[in-house]
């Protein structure tokens, strides 16, 4: 080898290990002004509302006195319309996205399908809302209850868990479902001992990106009837008398945080901001406690897998 | 998957279980809905008397907006209508047409606020024409700058900042500047959450903003009030007292609960009005809000006894009314 091309060579390496260099130098870059934005949100909300946040805080109902107001009926409200798109959504979505992946033949109208439920993640949220406000509130007759928002942010994140199904089902090694089939085991064999099992990990991660979406929505739960003034709680779930389940909640009138805050923040008196950054934080907290279920979930899942 | 099923089965049967419920649980619930105008009063009245009431009886109040609010008033969803108008001609048909009846309650005054940035050193009184001149629709587009408003003013732009199409305020205020309600140039920055435009008019030396006088009073340190020439020629400043003894015109305006007649036969609505009354003045005025004379309210409960319903404003939307020609004119129903 010449003596020229060697260093040749030589400057080449250097020059693409000084756009590897570039490279993670930028890509960290990108990384900071992400995080900084919301390290700078969530550090200020906490400096805003950080005297706010006392016990009274979170077992308080709203009130005109911005000392006093407190986010019972809005954390409380929150949690339970969670629970109800929780409830609707994962099922629907999972099912529709295995339906897609396993089952639906390839043809134009499975295409159609598709790329409309690529397009409904799109569609802004007060559609939903109008949607919910004409079908549920008054066509089913739920009213302005939580069971209508609960259904409407369902609606909603229904989209994001399809796709977020599908691409983690796609993730599975062809090998595994044709080893499946080989030893004779039906579709639903596949999906239920293998599917399922190993998309679930994918499937969390979309769930959350849905849920992250639904619990930080005002347009729709507005537009539904979701109330700005409320101080009582839905009945309980559990009751002493048999059956002791209860379901009445279902059809309580509500607000959840996002109104509480929004409602905070456009009052003439000051001392509600602090109310409303206070409210914030704690959204943040509970969206962040979400993410945490569902990463221990994911893990414990990932540790039963073998391939 | 299994359980998956069976919790949708689960929630099926629920939700038609409870539907059936629903009804029953919403009883004891008296529901409000509304101008965020009336919001305030009304919340501090729903506060105070369920805390009286030691939560036996419950009441709930939402922001819709006036119009939003007459909208499921009239549809029979709500109670009690909070309104910052009295209501219009279109409203009324469509109470009428579903059979709903109402009392028209005033429970106080508000005085529309006109600001502008305190470092605006040109503006020391404004009259309605010269409002008109820079709120009216034909000025879209053309009326930028404050001398086409008054030639004495210097040659900078204006920055507007108003209220939202949907919000009783705008309505009022067009009716009031321009002479026709909801008749507005479009293009200055809207907004139904008042704060923002405060913000607005705090950050530019150039702009001016209108919206209820509790944001100003709150706010007294970053706004300064432009005083509005009244028909007497007078220059006014809004305040307490230039409400209560009739100088602030046009913009100062009554504001009302409507309640439906057949919710008021159910004694929880019965007591939550009859404490509204009772109580409206003292919280209107914590609230920053003007309060009637102690004859207002129970006038107000007197109709109810008597059961006159309606309105004494024909669906029209009047400007410039003052305490005493609104009582004279409750008095007359």
């Amino acid at each position: 080898m010449m003596p020229q091309e060697v260093s040749e060579i030589r400057m080449l390496i250097a020059r693409h290990k000084r756009w590897d260099v570039v490279f993670g130098i930028l890509g960290l870059v990108c990384l900071a002004l992400g995080l900084m934005t919301f390290v700078t949100l969530f550090v200020d909300m906490l400096l805003d509302g950080y005297n706010r946040l006392t016990p009274e805080f979170f077992t308080s109902f709203p009130s005109r006195r911005s000392g006093q107001a407190g986010i019972l009926s809005a954390w409380i409200g929150t949690t339970l319309v969670m629970l109800v798109t929780a409830v609707v959504a994962v099922p629907l979505g999972v099912a529709a996205g295995i339906y897609l992946e396993e089952y639906a033949p390839s043809n134009w109208v499975t295409h159609i399908i598709e790329i409309n439920i690529s397009n409904l993640a799109g569609v802004p949220s007060i559609v939903y809302g109008l949607l919910a406000l004409g079908l549920f509130v008054y066509e089913f007759g739920l009213g302005q209850s939580i069971a209508t928002a609960g259904l409407t942010l369902a609606l909603l994140i229904l989209p994001v868990v399809i796709v977020a199904t599908r691409e983690a089902i796609r993730a599975i090694p062809g090998a595994i479902r044709e080893a499946a089939y080989a030893l004779g085991a039906t579709k639903w064999q596949v999906v239920q001992g293998h599917i399922l099992p190993y998309s679930t990990g994918g499937i969390l991660t979309g769930v959350i990106i849905g849920m992250a979406r639904a619990i930080g929505e005002t347009a729709p739960i507005i537009t539904v009837g979701a109330l700005t003034f409320i101080a009582f709680l839905p009945p309980s779930p559990v009751g002493s008398e048999f059956p002791f389940l209860s379901f009445e909640w279902l059809m309580s009138p509500f607000t959840v945080m996002p109104i509480q805050i929004f409602n905070w923040t456009s009052r003439p008196d000051p001392a509600f901001q602090a109310n409303a950054a206070a409210a914030g934080f704690i959204l943040v907290f509970m969206t962040l406690a979400m993410n945490g279920l569902a990463i221990w979930l994911r893990l414990r899942i990932r540790r039963n897998i073998k391939w | 998957m299994v359980s998956q099923k069976l919790k949708l089965t689960v929630l099926a049967c629920a939700l038609g279980i409870t539907a059936a419920g629903g009804a029953l649980a919403q009883a004891n619930v008296v529901k409000i809905d509304g101008s965020s105008t009336v919001y305030p009063i009304t919340e501090a009245v729903a506060e105070e008397f369920q805390k009286s009431e030691k939560n036996a009886i419950k009441v709930t109040v939402g922001i819709s907006g006036t119009g939003g609010g007459f909208k499921k008033f009239c549809r029979g969803e709500i109670d009690i209508s909070d309104a910052s108008r009295p209501i219009l001609k279109k409203e009324m048909e469509a109470c009428t047409a579903a059979g709903i009846k109402y009392f028209e309650l005033p429970v106080a005054f508000d005085a529309l606020t006109v600001v502008i940035n305190p470092k605006n050193s040109f503006i020391k009184q404004m009259t309605v024409a010269e409002l008109k001149k820079l709120w009216e629709p034909t000025a879209q587009g053309k009326v930028m700058r404050w001398n086409q408003v008054n030639p004495a003013w210097p040659d900078q732009p204006v920055k507007l900042f108003g209220a939202g199409a949907d919000s009783g305020t705008f309505d009022y205020f067009t009716e009031a500047i321009v002479g026709k309600s909801k008749s507005s140039r479009g293009d200055y920055t809207a907004s139904e959450d008042d704060n923002v435009l405060v913000q607005g008019v705090t950050q530019d030396v150039n702009a001016i903003g209108y919206f209820g006088f509790a944001y100003y009073a709150e706010n007294t340190g970053k706004l300064r009030s432009v005083p509005v020439v009244n028909p007497r020629g007078q220059a006014v400043a809004p305040s307490m007292e230039n409400v209560i003894n009739g100088s602030y015109e046009p913009l100062s305006r009554p504001i009302f609960i409507y309640v439906n007649e057949k919710s008021y036969l159910r004694p929880e609505v019965q007591k939550f009005v009859a404490y509204y009354m009772k109580h409206g003045a003292k919280m209107s005025r914590e609230v920053k809000y003007v309060p009637l004379p102690e004859k207002a309210y129970t006038g107000n409960l007197d109709h109810l006894k008597k059961g006159k319903l309606g309105t004494v404003f024909g669906g029209v939307a009047e400007v410039g009314i003052t305490i005493d020609e609104l009582l004279t004119r409750e008095a007359k129903l």
